[in-house]
């Protein structure tokens, strides 16, 4: 446990120094939501009806952006050998990992949407449901993209793979996602319907995200 | 304890780089594993470090812990330095420490032992290659494991680096722990050597 304890310290304070991951995902985030209204145009209606999906997508591609570096940084500078041989099991150093991850770059991108959904002319209704909804979701983000990374670094090809094996994946939870949002604001589905369906999603992840990414770099001894 | 190989063999990208290799090694032994490059020095520790896959043969460990595994009781000190730029010596080896060991109390002494005690503030990103495998080499010290795999531990290091380090060896093989390096320089202290031909 301590061991573990000492893992999510390091990595949560990796991410808030220079350099670190924490700061990048929210700036991508503010950029994203910010250039949609420039796209799109001034029509408020418009933006208020494609809000939800605006922040879930640039929600989506933030939590993504450090996720390439989880292994890959720790694997070049030979941290990940010596990881291997630490006494607490793989999966939950692995999901140590995971948690320092979405600490510092999932929980920020939630923190950041009341803002961000005043820029997109959201109702405090809608807002409070996309905070909600990105709260229970980015995790499941955040376990998928840890499968890829794992994968990126066993099989040594970093950079664009790991969105293009996450990204599919993560399409279940973006439609729940935006449906469980759009449902708040406009129904005529319930609420709580999809939100359900977000949060086996993210169970599911949770669950298994750690012992896939886990199995995936001990197959990827080398 | 005793660690033994019987016939380990390591195939690489297809191409065997040795087999049949056999040793045994006990508490208060050095094993110095010699060979031109490419003759699988590193790959052998690794293998014993369970970093590499053993395509044939096998390692026996007897005595030691019941409960751990080779690598759970190994340090490996290999080429990479596992330090991050970002943080400062004591944050990087204090979080060592504490992953490998049982928390950050053997931190300062280690730092002292080897002679990195007053830049223990620095960030590690500043350090210079030798200081960087000295800081490497106080994570050895900071947390008791009884095998050390050192590979090429005193490349980079000064004249009396090296000679600290030789005297932390011995002080550790007289503690009952077994070491086993790759090297190309002689290791300072007596050592079965187990000599690795390309095959």
């Amino acid at each position: 446990m301590a061991a573990l304890m000492a893992l999510l310290r390091r990595d949560m304070r990796l991410a808030v120094r220079v350099g670190g991951g924490a700061l990048m995902g929210v700036l991508f985030f503010l950029i994203v939501v910010a250039m949609v209204p420039f796209a799109l145009g001034p029509d408020l209606a418009l933006l208020a009806r494609t809000g939800p999906a605006i922040l879930w997508l640039g929600a989506l591609l933030a939590s993504l952006l450090a996720l390439d570096r989880l292994f890959a940084a720790d694997h070049e500078d030979g941290s990940l050998d010596l990881i291997l041989m630490g006494r607490a099991p793989l999966e939950l150093a692995v999901a140590a990992k995971a948690l320092a991850h979405w600490l510092t770059t999932g929980l920020p991108l939630v923190i950041a949407v009341p803002l961000l959904g005043l820029f997109l002319n959201l109702s405090p209704t809608a807002i409070v449901a996309v905070a909600l909804t990105l709260l229970v979701g980015t995790p499941a983000l955040t376990c998928i993209g840890l499968v890829g990374a794992a994968i990126a670094v066993a099989l040594r090809r970093g950079g664009l793979l790991v969105p293009v094996l996450v990204l599919p994946l993560a399409v279940p939870v973006l439609i729940f996602g935006v449906a469980a949002s759009n449902a708040a604001v406009k129904g005529p589905m319930p609420f709580g319907t999809p939100f359900t369906v977000l949060v086996a999603l993210t169970l599911f992840g949770v669950v298994l995200g750690p012992f896939a990414a886990a199995a995936a770099l001990r197959h990827g001894l080398d | 304890m005793r660690i033994s190989a019987s016939n380990l063999g390591c195939v690489r990208g297809s191409r065997e780089i040795f087999r049949n290799v056999n040793f045994n090694v006990a508490s208060g032994q050095a094993l110095a594993v010699l060979g031109p490059n490419g003759a699988g020095k590193s790959s052998l520790l690794r293998m014993v470090a369970g970093l590499l896959r053993i395509d044939s043969g096998g390692l026996g460990l007897e005595g030691g812990d019941d409960e751990l595994t080779i690598p759970e009781q190994a340090h490996y000190l290999g080429h990479q330095d596992a330090l991050k730029p970002a943080l400062s010596v004591a944050e990087n080896l204090g979080f060592w420490a504490g992953y490998l060991g049982n928390g950050r109390a053997g931190v300062t002494e280690a730092l002292e032992a080897v002679g990195l005690g007053a830049i223990r503030d620095l960030p590690a990103g500043y350090l210079s290659a030798g200081q960087r495998r000295r800081l490497s080499i106080a994570r050895l010290v900071s947390v008791p494991r009884p095998i050390w795999l050192l590979d090429e531990a005193a490349a980079a290091l000064d004249q009396a680096a090296q000679g600290r380090l030789i005297d932390l060896m011995r002080r550790h093989l007289a503690g009952g722990g077994l070491i086993l390096a790759a090297t190309h320089a002689p290791l300072g202290l007596d050592a079965q050597e187990l000599r690795l031909g390309a095959v």
